[in-house]
């Protein structure tokens, strides 16, 4: 068959096996982020104390038998760490993206229903974009000092924006739809118009939205640790686990590879979770409207 | 078109000011008193209410505002506190390591990623395709820093192909600053090439369905020709917009990859200066970042007019 058939004649029996595949991936991630959320959740089930546990003379063991991942320069069982290390970074990719989602969708219902919010709140959104977020994010946590609450303000902080222009774009096209109007017309309060006429359509965009987020999140927090800003180091998260192995990487690799395997999978398997959901819920969304920090 | 320019320039204008805002409140609102870190924490009171003084600590959060609004509306950034150079200095003093990694990673996504996800949309659901959306899909979820020690693992340590860390000027000697380069250009351009040409496989798959394409076939072009002169162009639009908005990306990799590779760049300046506080290098960064990804994107702006001609402001 030539190029141009090919690209020209979309077989439908193709774009069945297309479709079939995207949700047999999804769902495939979806069990897969269940495992790692339940690995997580029962990581002192599973492994005890060994996360914890410093061993002088058994620092830097490669992995075997004993030490499925190995251990650390303290001696410590890298997979334990890595479950424990799962609980503090699911925990804060999980609450900044719904930080985020909620405090953009109030921003972005507001400003794209009070004509002259708009300007103002969109200006201050280009600025905050502006800012490379992953700087702001360390400066915040550097100056603060670490917390949970500080890390998850510092990645919710970048994502605001996003949210934002997502539900004003849908909010500006709904809002002259006549349902709308009918329901200004019979004196329906303006907020009410909102919550119960407006925010339904936004709904299956967020959703999508909040599952990038969560993924970007997590990638964030791995980053804020490794540049020695996240978690102090007896809370192990991706991030800090990750950043404790850089120091003997060279002698040790799976210090680092253990815990950013790991970490890969899961923000790869969210992220395809948010494309089976986009396909699903909303065929309009297109793919650029992801490009996260 | 010069209208067009101050126009856009004029709207530019708003937003840095709101950046200024953004990084002034930060750093003010922090706990933690500038003049002690200046002073040192054995300092006496005397001292620290000097140094408040003389930096205008003791003013109302307001007139501070304005005083360092004006500052650097005049282009003053201040001096660092702890090497007590002017914060512009600073920063061109340790631009080219970054202008030259970010330089060949942009060269490497666009000399690679464009064709691959034209030759992707092209050949819709070949090969080539498949590893489109594999490398999209990787890229998106291997944090950078992975990436880099995956390939100081593979490329230094195992095989001794490549230095593993450290910068090499390309003016002092092309050949080991190129062997520097490879690595962390490759790194940082992982992220970017995965956004790209995952943008060009979906515009140019869109562009390909369109009458116009099929017209363009049947007169009898040649299908190289038809993808380079008459569907790419429609595709650049928004390939050129996501080029823009990926430049947030580029400098959060700048970062990291200056970090993961040792390079004495404006990134590791930032962090360096982060976890020192010294307050005025951060602002000054930021600022400077933040210019950066507007200045881009304004640029971005304007050649949307230039590739797309029914484009007008």
């Amino acid at each position: 068959m030539s190029a141009t058939e090919r690209a020209n004649i979309p077989s439908q029996r193709n774009r069945f096996l297309e479709a079939l595949l995207v949700n047999r991936i999804a769902l495939l991630s979806g069990v897969l982020l269940l495992v790692i959320v339940l690995s997580a959740v029962l990581a002192t089930a599973i492994t005890g104390d060994d996360a914890f546990l410093i061993r002088p003379r058994q620092r830097l063991r490669p992995p075997g038998a004993e030490f499925w991942f190995g251990t650390d320069a303290l001696g410590r069982d890298v997979f334990a760490l890595v479950l424990h290390g799962g609980r503090i970074s699911l925990l804060v990719g999980l609450l900044a993206a719904v930080a985020a989602a909620a405090i953009g969708t109030a921003m972005g219902l507001l400003t794209g229903y009070l004509r002259w919010l708009d300007p103002i709140v969109m200006r201050i959104m280009d600025g905050i974009m502006a800012i490379p977020g992953i700087l702001f994010a360390v400066a915040l946590v550097s100056l603060v000092g670490p917390s949970l609450m500080t890390i998850v303000a510092a990645i919710t902080f970048a994502e605001i924006p996003r949210v934002t222009r997502l539900v004003r774009s849908i909010v500006l096209s709904v809002r002259e739809e006549s349902y709308v109007r009918a329901a200004e017309g019979l004196g329906i309060p303006p907020m009410l118009v909102l919550v119960r006429h407006i925010l339904p359509s936004c709904l299956a965009p967020l959703i999508v939205q909040t599952t990038y987020m969560f993924a970007a999140a997590i990638l964030s927090e791995a980053v804020l640790g490794f540049l020695g800003v996240g978690f102090p180091p007896d809370v192990p998260s991706w991030g800090n686990v990750l950043a404790e192995g850089r120091a003997v990487f060279q002698r040790a690799s799976w210090t680092i590879l253990a815990p950013g395997l790991f970490l890969a999978v899961t923000v790869m398997a969210v992220n395809l979770l948010g494309d089976g959901l986009r396909d699903r819920l909303d065929p309009r969304l297109s793919r650029a409207a992801k490009v996260s920090s | 078109m010069l209208k067009l320019i101050a126009l856009r320039i004029a709207m530019a204008v708003p937003v840095m000011l709101v950046v200024a805002t953004i990084v002034f409140l930060l750093l003010r609102l922090s706990p933690g008193d500038p003049a002690l870190i200046i002073a040192g924490e054995t300092a006496g009171p005397e001292a620290l209410a000097r140094i408040r003084a003389d930096m205008g600590l003791d003013r109302p959060l307001i007139v501070q505002y304005l005083a360092w609004l004006g500052e650097i509306a005049r282009g003053h950034l201040g001096t660092s506190i702890l090497s007590k150079i002017p914060v512009l200095s600073l920063i061109f003093d340790r631009l080219e390591p970054t202008l030259v990694l970010a330089l060949s990673a942009i060269l490497i996504t666009v000399l690679v990623a464009v064709p691959l996800g034209a030759v992707a949309a092209w050949r819709h659901n070949s090969w080539v395709d498949r590893a489109v959306m594999v490398l999209s899909v990787v890229g998106f979820s291997v944090p950078a820093f992975v990436i880099g020690y995956v390939l100081i693992l593979l490329f230094s340590v195992k095989a001794d192909l490549f230095p593993v860390q450290g910068y090499v000027s390309p003016f002092e000697d092309p050949v080991a600053s190129l062997r520097h380069l490879v690595l962390p250009s490759l790194t940082l351009a992982l992220v970017f090439m995965a956004l790209i040409s995952r943008v060009t496989r979906s515009s140019l798959l869109e562009i390909l369905s369109e009458d116009f394409i099929r017209t363009a076939r049947a007169k009898g072009n040649v299908e190289r020709r038809v993808l380079w002169r008459h569907a790419m162009p429609n595709a650049a639009v928004p390939i050129i917009t996501v080029i823009g908005l990926g430049i947030a990306l580029l400098i959060s990799g700048v970062v990291v990859t200056e970090s993961v590779f040792n390079l004495p760049g404006v990134g590791r300046l930032t962090i360096d200066a982060i976890l020192a506080r010294d307050y005025p290098v951060v602002q000054g960064l930021m600022l400077f970042f933040a210019l950066i990804y507007v200045g881009v994107n304004l640029l971005i702006d304007l050649a949307y007019v230039i590739v797309d001609p029914r484009i007008r402001y």
